[in-house]
């Protein structure tokens, strides 16, 4: 299995490209976002929740990243910046979406709540290495994925797939880094809640050295 | 030294902190004997820790086949190349 593709690329090669575009060159547009495909589908994607708009969204914010290029800051990371574009970008269309569909307005921006409570103690100590090519588990963190709500989701997603610091996930998102941390914690509590008893059953490989602790 | 108590409540709280280092080394060794004596938590701590490790292996997220082709079709016809 081919390891995931890693992104580096020289800072200074990347402001160069910036300034070449911003100068004239277009051709060198896709050159610069290439290595961020990815990145910026993710990030449409943990809004969107469905491959076709997210590909859209992705699309739209590469084209306003190019429209808006000459006003990136040269000391802000180029990644988060195009995610931001992406997230932004799909909220939009969420909300439009949204109205078309119910005439509602947005979905109310509620507070974090208090403490989350495992559902269980479900012992889960090893991944076994293959599962990860297992199409069971891919289905399996889509579901969980697509249970947690967008606030939750979108926090998990910059960060524990995007890799983004806590810092880049506040901008990314525009929420404070409190809030990134309390929405991580929240988000990786319930997805091991929607993983964990699951690795039992529906794709857990190996011998039954699996146990269940169930106290309340 | 001995070590403050703290409850499977604050355990939890912070244990995404715990993940990513982002707790002061006192709070870190007191969660860390916590989890010495606490099966539950233990089983918690590792359930989320392999949540970060699955999730973050990037094998999870494929761009869908021909979105590159697609993407630098769009952008050929709305900015030019």
């Amino acid at each position: 299995m081919p390891a995931p593709r890693r992104t580096v690329r020289d800072p200074q090669e990347e402001i160069a490209l910036i300034e070449r575009v911003c100068a004239g060159e277009k051709h060198l547009f896709y050159e610069l976002i290439q290595p961020y495909e990815r990145s910026v589908y993710i990030a449409a994607h943990s809004v969107m929740q469905n491959e076709a708009d997210a590909e859209e969204v992705a699309q739209e914010a590469f084209l306003k990243a190019f429209g808006n290029l000459a006003s990136f800051r040269k000391e802000s990371k180029f990644s988060t910046w195009l995610i931001q574009i992406a997230i932004n970008e799909a909220r939009m269309k969420r909300r439009k979406d949204r109205k078309a569909l119910y005439d509602s307005i947005d979905e109310p921006q509620t507070d974090d709540e208090g403490d989350y409570f495992p559902r269980d103690f479900a012992d889960w100590r090893e991944i076994p290495s293959e599962t990860l090519q297992r199409n069971e588990l891919r289905r399996a963190l889509e579901k969980a994925l697509a249970a947690l709500d967008a606030k939750y989701r979108e926090v998990f997603i910059m960060r524990d797939v995007q890799h983004l610091s806590i810092t880049e996930t506040a901008q990314a998102l525009g929420i404070t880094e409190a809030s990134v941390k309390t929405r991580l914690l929240r988000a990786r509590l319930q997805m091991r809640d929607a993983l964990a008893p699951g690795f039992d059953g529906a794709w857990r490989v190996g011998d039954g050295s699996w146990k269940k602790v169930r106290p309340w | 030294m001995a070590t403050i108590e703290i409850s499977c409540i604050h355990v939890w709280r912070e244990i995404s902190n715990y993940i990513d280092g982002e707790i002061d080394p006192e709070l870190r060794r007191r969660m860390e004997e916590h989890f010495k004596g606490c099966e539950h938590c233990s089983a918690i701590f590792d359930g989320a820790r392999n949540v970060v490790r699955l999730i973050g292996d990037g094998r999870a997220f494929d761009l869908p086949a021909g979105f590159s082709e697609r993407l630098k079709k769009r952008l050929e016809e709305k900015i030019g190349g």
